[in-house]
């Protein structure tokens, strides 16, 4: 953080707002100068958390509470009924290939794009964005125009499970690649050389030098491309048909049980996808800092 | 790898070529491919319709209006993480990035619970004073900030970081009012990156989907929107619609992307 930079004889940095720009001095907790909160921030601040709460904190808090109010028997209940188990098995599997997938593909993409150079390079960068801002369903039709009942390569994975497979590698492709890229950008290639000209084999400067450097990136892009995974709905609408028991995802059964009236049921299993993605961020992000730990000792 | 073989290299490269072509450039060719088919005419014959010009007016207003709302919120919560101490600060920096990772069903799913017309926390007593949220536009202008609300953050955080507080020091030491430091310091040094948050933020605005399905009511000619256009016009067979406002949305899309792309290298000093 920059707390370092700031000297603390200087006036306040809390211009997000006009205001009087002096610290409060005097508060009992570590209120050191230039970096505490001034009237006007404290505003700020004030407008913008309960913004904020209004936005997401209270709607999602609602999706919680409406799930306990039907009780663990309700809970328990929705999530073991045979169609919704299914789906949920559904997603929650293909997002753990499709992370997998990425892990691997996300990393040799970044360093094609960092350590090879080739007419066409900036192209890729571009192409790799695309998933990232193309609009879900328009994500669906695309991914239908060349793998659906019209395919021009003869393959029609349409309303099958591979459906499934195919929108999640689409719309996740960034994240690994996006995380490692500037980590192996910065990395120090020096290394490498050394340990290159005291005799070790290129395999063997991968696995013990670059991939080490790499992990916590490829974990933190693993952790987001997994989250994004188990939620996806609008690239499968069109893709994967929605059959019940074979193609139907989480999210399309929170639809389904909010369309039928049964708000609780869908609370339920939206309250279990915040769970997963949540346990997933915070092992990965755990997980992220014992290796940086390791790493540094 | 200070020497890796030409013959690693190349395999590389190939692999990975052949993997985006397959699983994005040929497949979002095709698409513009589908449009153009037959010239011009399946593009002048949507924007003739008078639904379709409705909902790409309504998804351009929601759009601007998400995004106008996010960079406020965006650039007033980065200067407050970044440049103050307060209690929670962590707390409040990560459940920023939440949104990123829920699903735009879950989204539409809350605001319905805790906004909709029927039985939620806050629907009867909005509906008393004469707000609609849900089955309204404001409900997914609700739904589309929620979903890109970190985008601006997420940009802008960084920069700040990098950049410290030494020249808004100065300024504020030989005089400058609070808003004179945010207009002449720390606005110009981080507008690259706002303007990158700026146009992500647009294009997710402009594509969401999910979300709005649930919160709009999908009424056709009242709250539906462009992506929720496509999907209807693509069930009732009317495939050239749907492909010709789909390319609209990717070519939007794919143009905000490449101009963030192109822009960012060229002042990769200010990252």
């Amino acid at each position: 953080m920059t707390s370092t930079l700031a000297p603390p004889t200087a006036p306040s940095s809390a211009e997000g707002a006009a205001g009087t720009r002096r610290p409060r001095p005097g508060r009992a907790r570590r209120a050191r100068g230039p970096r505490a909160l001034t009237p006007a921030s404290r505003v700020g601040l004030g407008v913008g958390v309960l913004w904020f709460s209004i936005l997401a904190l209270v709607p999602l808090v609602a999706v919680v509470v409406e799930t306990s109010q039907g009780g663990w028997a309700a809970f328990a209940h929705a999530l073991t009924t045979p169609q919704t188990a299914a789906a949920i098995r559904l997603t929650v599997l293909n997002a753990l290939g499709v992370t997998l997938l990425n892990a691997v593909m996300g990393t040799v993409i970044a360093w094609v794009l960092v350590r090879d150079s080739f007419p066409g390079r900036r192209i890729l960068e571009v192409v790799i964005d695309i998933p990232f801002a193309l609009p879900t369903i328009v994500a669906g039709l695309v991914l239908l125009t060349l793998y659906g009942p019209s395919s021009p390569l003869g393959v029609n994975v349409a309303n099958t499970r591979w459906s499934v497979t195919l929108a999640l590698a689409f719309v996740t492709l960034p994240f690994v690649v996006r995380t490692v890229q500037p980590v192996l950008a910065e990395l120090d290639r020096d290394v490498e050389e050394a340990a290159a000209s005291l005799g070790a084999r290129p395999f063997t400067v991968l696995r013990r030098i670059v991939l080490p450097a790499l992990v916590p990136a490829i974990a933190a892009g693993a952790s987001l491309s997994f989250a994004r995974g188990i939620s996806e709905y609008g690239s499968l609408v069109l893709l994967s048909g929605n059959l019940p028991m074979r193609t139907e995802v989480a999210s399309v059964r929170i639809l389904a049980y909010l369309e039928n009236g049964d708000q609780t049921s869908a609370a339920a299993v939206a309250t279990l996808l915040l769970a997963v993605s949540l346990v997933a961020l915070v092992t990965l992000d755990l997980l992220q800092r014992t290796v940086v730990n390791r790493g540094t000792h | 790898m200070a020497r890796t073989s030409p013959w690693v290299r190349r395999t590389l490269r190939v692999v990975v070529v052949a993997y985006l072509v397959l699983l994005v450039g040929w497949p979002v060719s095709l698409v513009v491919r589908a449009t153009f088919a037959d010239g011009l005419t399946a593009l002048s014959g949507a924007l003739s319709d008078p639904t379709v010009a409705f909902s790409l007016r309504l998804t351009v207003a929601v759009a601007l209006q998400a995004t106008l709302l996010n960079t406020v919120f965006g650039v007033g919560i980065s200067l407050l993480l970044v440049r103050t101490d307060f209690r929670g600060k962590r707390l409040l920096s990560a459940l920023i990035d939440l949104p990123l990772s829920v699903s735009p069903v879950v989204v539409g799913l809350a605001i319905v619970l805790a906004y909709g017309p029927r039985g939620s926390w806050f629907g009867p007593w909005l509906a008393e004073h004469g707000v609609d949220v849900v089955f309204a536009p404001a409900g997914i202008v609700l739904a589309t900030a929620f979903v890109s609300l970190p985008l601006v953050v997420r940009e802008v955080v960084p920069v700040l970081e990098e950049i410290g507080t030494d020249e808004v020091q100065a300024a504020r030491s030989l005089g400058a009012s609070s808003l004179q430091t945010f207009w002449r310091i720390t606005l110009p040094s981080i507008r690259w990156a706002l303007v990158y948050g700026v146009v992500l933020t647009l294009a997710r605005s402009l594509g969401e989907f999910g979300a709005v399905k649930i919160v709009s009511g999908n009424l056709e000619g009242r709250t539906q929107t462009a992506t929720l256009l496509v999907e209807q016009r693509y069930h009732d067979f009317d495939h050239a619609t749907a492909y010709a406002v789909a390319f609209l949305l990717a070519a939007v899309s794919v143009a905000c992307i490449t101009l963030v792309t192109y822009l960012r290298p060229a002042h990769g000093a200010d990252r």
